[in-house]
């Protein structure tokens, strides 16, 4: 289809564009108020919750055959919201007094966890939906032929919004469930028993997510994709329509899947995501809250505090310094493979510094930092390939790829903290993907891009991992050097205390912005060495597994650590190498290794061994 | 009724409560007296479960509770009146108040709206008003009504006489002596002397978290004006 000028549209193209667009909008408000709810009360971002929706959407599609469509559909959503208790019982409830981040991180190892799971009992294929009976066929609306099961969806969405208002509105449940979100110790020490409130409320948030896949399936196939994609519409429907207003949600959903319909409608679905972009920027301008969302209540409790990173002492840096000559002779001992591991680790462990540039010294806690090392990849494979650069120009300009990414990307980010930088973070990281995904033309699409080589001089093993020492020990040292500049002291004001930090003078925007960029370099760069030391690269080189990694390799190293990252990434980048080849469901195992992490190790295992052993 | 005895309690490494022991009597109104900071506040939390006390034990009826959730102690039938009111700002009168209900309890007086509105009749006329949009008086009284919809038996109440009017004082005063007279055990917190008298039965000076004195308001009066 060409793209038509709007008012080129006939009117009756414009209703049919219309209606569709409300359509979509019921799946993804359940979706997106299921997820509403759940912050509302436990305030946990529930990055699952996409996942909950793909499971939604398989189980209707295994269940269509034996029950019937109608059957199987809120029998889906039932099973879901039975596995959302337990989650919630089982893993969630151990986390409702622990920081931020690791119920962050515990609830993304879940999306690994459920994406495995899915992949075995279901297998990689889409599965296609039956038609819902007696909604199998299509009326006439102005002469167009439209699909009666998506007016029945239309009316779905209004229906379970009213169900909702109900629910919260005129039952005990509900007021229960409305005080709990003001000040949920108040309502524990009035009587209230939070922790069935708590259960029950992921499970109807699950329900809504599960329904929301289920009722999809006449209109899409389940695929293996959908929880990602998911999650990151949801994520961009509850900051535009305000985190914890259910009304919030449907207004959002209706205006982005608008956005959507219209786009597709007009031939122009590729910019579909840049208009969804340019409507979550005015409204972030407008209303940082959201449309119809407040600003969130301080917790109560006492803060942590953390402690001040220490400069390294003169025998530490000796032993850094030591380290790296040590490494510098590895290729007198032996060659081959571990040359190639070592370029790996050394490309990750610069990864992981600059991840933990932005998280640890900056608090801004990246969910997306794939897509700068994913873009300094796909930079150097396009300014080689199609820019036809030489491969060492196209190593050096590769990065700034990265740059114009967190440039853009970082504008946003550092408007908003906590949760909502978190889901914003991986919503552009996801779009990100997608674009790269998806764009056959010029990046290859779901095959990516091959032939990026070094140039002659560097082609051997041993150059190359030559090259990659210099680059990543030289970076690593700058990003460190940097945290222990005024710069670095700066950022540590402005998370510790922002309103302090501004006080003296100190842009704290400003400041989280450059440092953001700065890290989004370094990711960038890592990516490129990662890219020519490959020879190719596919989109799975910024897909939200490499993110998880990168929070993996901090968090294992200890977040509020200097040298950490580094040691995290050396012992994933080796794990990874030496078990992934022999385990099918590789994924799940992260998500299990994040969950253990997070529940066992909360300070991460550096911290843990310093904690131990510091008296 | 309710005892505490050779409670300790500290938030992280500060310790806040040194070996406290006292006791409030069934039916009688016993008054915790203490400066700013001397751990009235903490002392309440300890009971109530919100805090939970590094050693000693808490009885009430009997049972020890110091291992228990806040939900569980409420249910048993102590009602916690927070200090800084702490009412559901986005729920109306009506719905605070269903927050705090619960079934009837044997051995204690059975609240409804309406009675609670007779004991505060301010709030009988604004049933529908949102908790924000309310002032700090009002506020007080919705706290205690909220937690009276319990029916309780013996009720903690913080420092409810802070920030008012005096006349609304001596009305808070008529109302704690009603739920006296209705069988309910008090727990109170005050700094102010001259309430504390119009309602004590029994008094305990505490000073930086340890246990000063005890006996009748008069008895331990002197000690609390040094302090
Ligand atoms: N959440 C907390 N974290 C750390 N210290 C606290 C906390 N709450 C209270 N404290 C400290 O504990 C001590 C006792 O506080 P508490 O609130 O029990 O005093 P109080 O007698 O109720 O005083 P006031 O009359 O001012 O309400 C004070 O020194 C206070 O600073
Ligand atoms: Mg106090």
């Amino acid at each position: 289809m060409g793209s038509v000028p709007f008012f080129f549209m006939s009117a009756s193209s414009i209703l049919i564009q219309f209606l569709n667009g409300l359509a979509s909008a019921s799946s993804l408000f359940l979706v997106a108020a299921g997820l509403s709810l759940i912050f509302g009360v436990t305030r946990i971002v529930n990055f699952a919750h996409g996942s909950l929706f793909m499971l939604g959407m398989y189980l209707a599609v295994a269940l269509a055959p034996m029950l019937g469509f109608w059957w199987s559909v809120p029998l889906a959503a039932l099973a879901v919201a039975a596995f959302g208790a337990l989650v919630e019982a089982t893993l969630l409830r151990r986390l409702y007094a622990a920081p931020e981040l690791l119920q962050l991180l515990a609830t993304f190892a879940l999306v690994l966890v459920i994406k495995d799971f899915t992949l075995w009992a279901w297998g990689p294929e889409d599965l296609l939906g039956p038609r819902a009976p007696g909604m199998d066929g299509a009326v006439r609306i102005a002469g167009l032929r439209y699909p009666e099961y998506d007016l029945f969806l239309i009316g779905f969405g209004p229906l379970v919004l009213g169900a909702l208002w109900f629910l919260l509105r005129r039952t005990r449940w509900g007021t229960l469930v409305r005080a709990a979100t003001q000040d949920r110790e108040m309502a524990g020490a009035l009587g209230v028993n939070q922790r069935w409130l708590f259960t029950s409320v992921f499970a109807l948030g699950a329900l809504l997510a599960g329904l929301g896949g289920a009722v999809q399936i006449p209109r899409e196939p389940a695929t293996l994709f959908i929880d990602l994609q998911i999650i990151s519409d949801a994520f961009v429907v509850v900051v535009v329509g305000g985190l914890g207003s259910i009304p919030g949600a449907f207004l959002a959903a209706l205006l982005i899947a608008e956005i959507k319909s219209f786009c597709i409608g007009l031939g122009y679905s590729k910019i579909t995501l840049v208009v969804e972009f340019i409507v979550m920027a005015v409204v972030l301008v407008i209303r940082p809250w959201g449309l119809l969302g407040r600003m969130p209540a301080q917790s109560r409790g006492p803060g942590t505090v953390e402690l001040p990173l220490a400069f390294p002492t003169r025998k530490a840096l000796a032993a850094l310094g030591g380290m790296a000559m040590m490494l510098a002779l590895v290729p007198l001992l032996s060659a081959g493979y571990t040359l190639v591991l070592l370029t790996d680790i050394l490309v990750f462990a610069l990864f992981a510094v600059s991840l933990h540039f932005i998280m640890g010294p900056g608090g801004l806690h990246s969910f997306g930092h794939a897509a700068y090392f994913g873009l300094g990849a796909y930079g150097a494979g396009l300014l080689l390939l199609k820019g036809g650069l030489p491969m060492e120009l196209a190593l050096a300009l590769a990065p700034l790829l990265a740059v114009c990414g967190a440039l853009v990307f970082g504008w946003f980010c550092v408007r908003l903290s906590g949760v909502y930088l978190a889901m914003l973070t991986l919503a552009f990281a996801q779009i990100t993907w997608s674009v790269m995904f998806q764009w056959d033309a010029f990046t290859g699409g779901s095959n990516g891009l091959i032939g990026i080589w070094p140039s002659s001089w560097l082609s051997s093993k041993t150059a190359y991992y030559y090259l990659t020492l210099a680059t990543c020990v030289g970076a690593i040292a700058l990003l460190w050097r940097v945290l222990h500049a005024p710069f670095g002291y700066a950022l540590r004001a402005g998370r510790d205390s922002p309103l302090r930090a501004d006080a003296i003078g100190i842009d704290v925007r400003a400041q989280q912005w450059a440092a953001f960029v700065f890290a989004g370099l370094f990711a960038g760069l890592a990516g490129a060495l990662f890219a020519f030391s490959k020879g190719s690269i596919s989109p799975e080189a910024l897909a939200v597994p490499r993110s998880v990694d990168g929070l993996v390799m901090v968090l294992l190293g200890g977040i509020q650590t200097l040298t950490g990252p580094v040691w995290g990434a050396a012992l994933l980048t080796w794990l990874q190498d030496a078990v992934s080849r022999g385990i099918d469901y590789w994924r799940a195992v992260m998500g299990a290794i994040v969950l253990v992490l997070v529940l066992v190790f909360p300070q991460g295992v550096t911290g843990f061994l310093r904690e131990r052993f510091a008296r | 009724m309710l005892e505490v005895s050779g409670l300790d309690a500290a938030y992280g490494r500060a310790r806040i409560l040194f070996d406290v022991s006292f006791e409030a009597h069934a039916g009688q109104v016993a008054v915790l007296l203490g400066r700013n900071g001397a751990g009235k506040s903490t002392t309440l939390k300890c009971i109530i479960g919100l805090v939970r006390p590094r050693s000693g034990e808490i009885r009430f009826d009997g049972r020890p509770i110091q291992h228990l959730q806040p939900y569980q102690i409420a249910r048993l039938g102590v009602g916690y009146v927070p200090e800084d009111r702490r009412i559901f700002t986005d729920l109306t009168v009506m719905e605070n108040l269903e927050i705090g209900r619960q079934p009837p309890r044997e051995g204690a007086p059975r609240w409804t709206p309406a009675k609670l509105f007779e004991l505060f009749p301010n709030l009988g006329r604004m049933q529908d008003r949102l908790g924000a949009r309310m002032s700090g008086g009002e506020q007080q009284m919705l706290t205690i009504a909220r937690t009276l919809m319990g029916n309780p038996r013996a009720i903690l109440l913080d420092e409810p006489s802070e920030g008012l009017a005096p006349v609304i004082v001596e009305q808070m005063a008529r109302t704690i002596r009603e739920l006296k007279a209705q069988g309910l055990t008090v727990l109170l917190c005050e700094q102010n002397l001259h309430f504390a008298r119009l309602v004590a039965d029994r008094a305990y000076v505490i000073e930086k978290g340890q246990l000063r004195r005890s006996g009748t308001l008069d008895e331990v009066r002197e000690e609390y004006q040094q302090v």
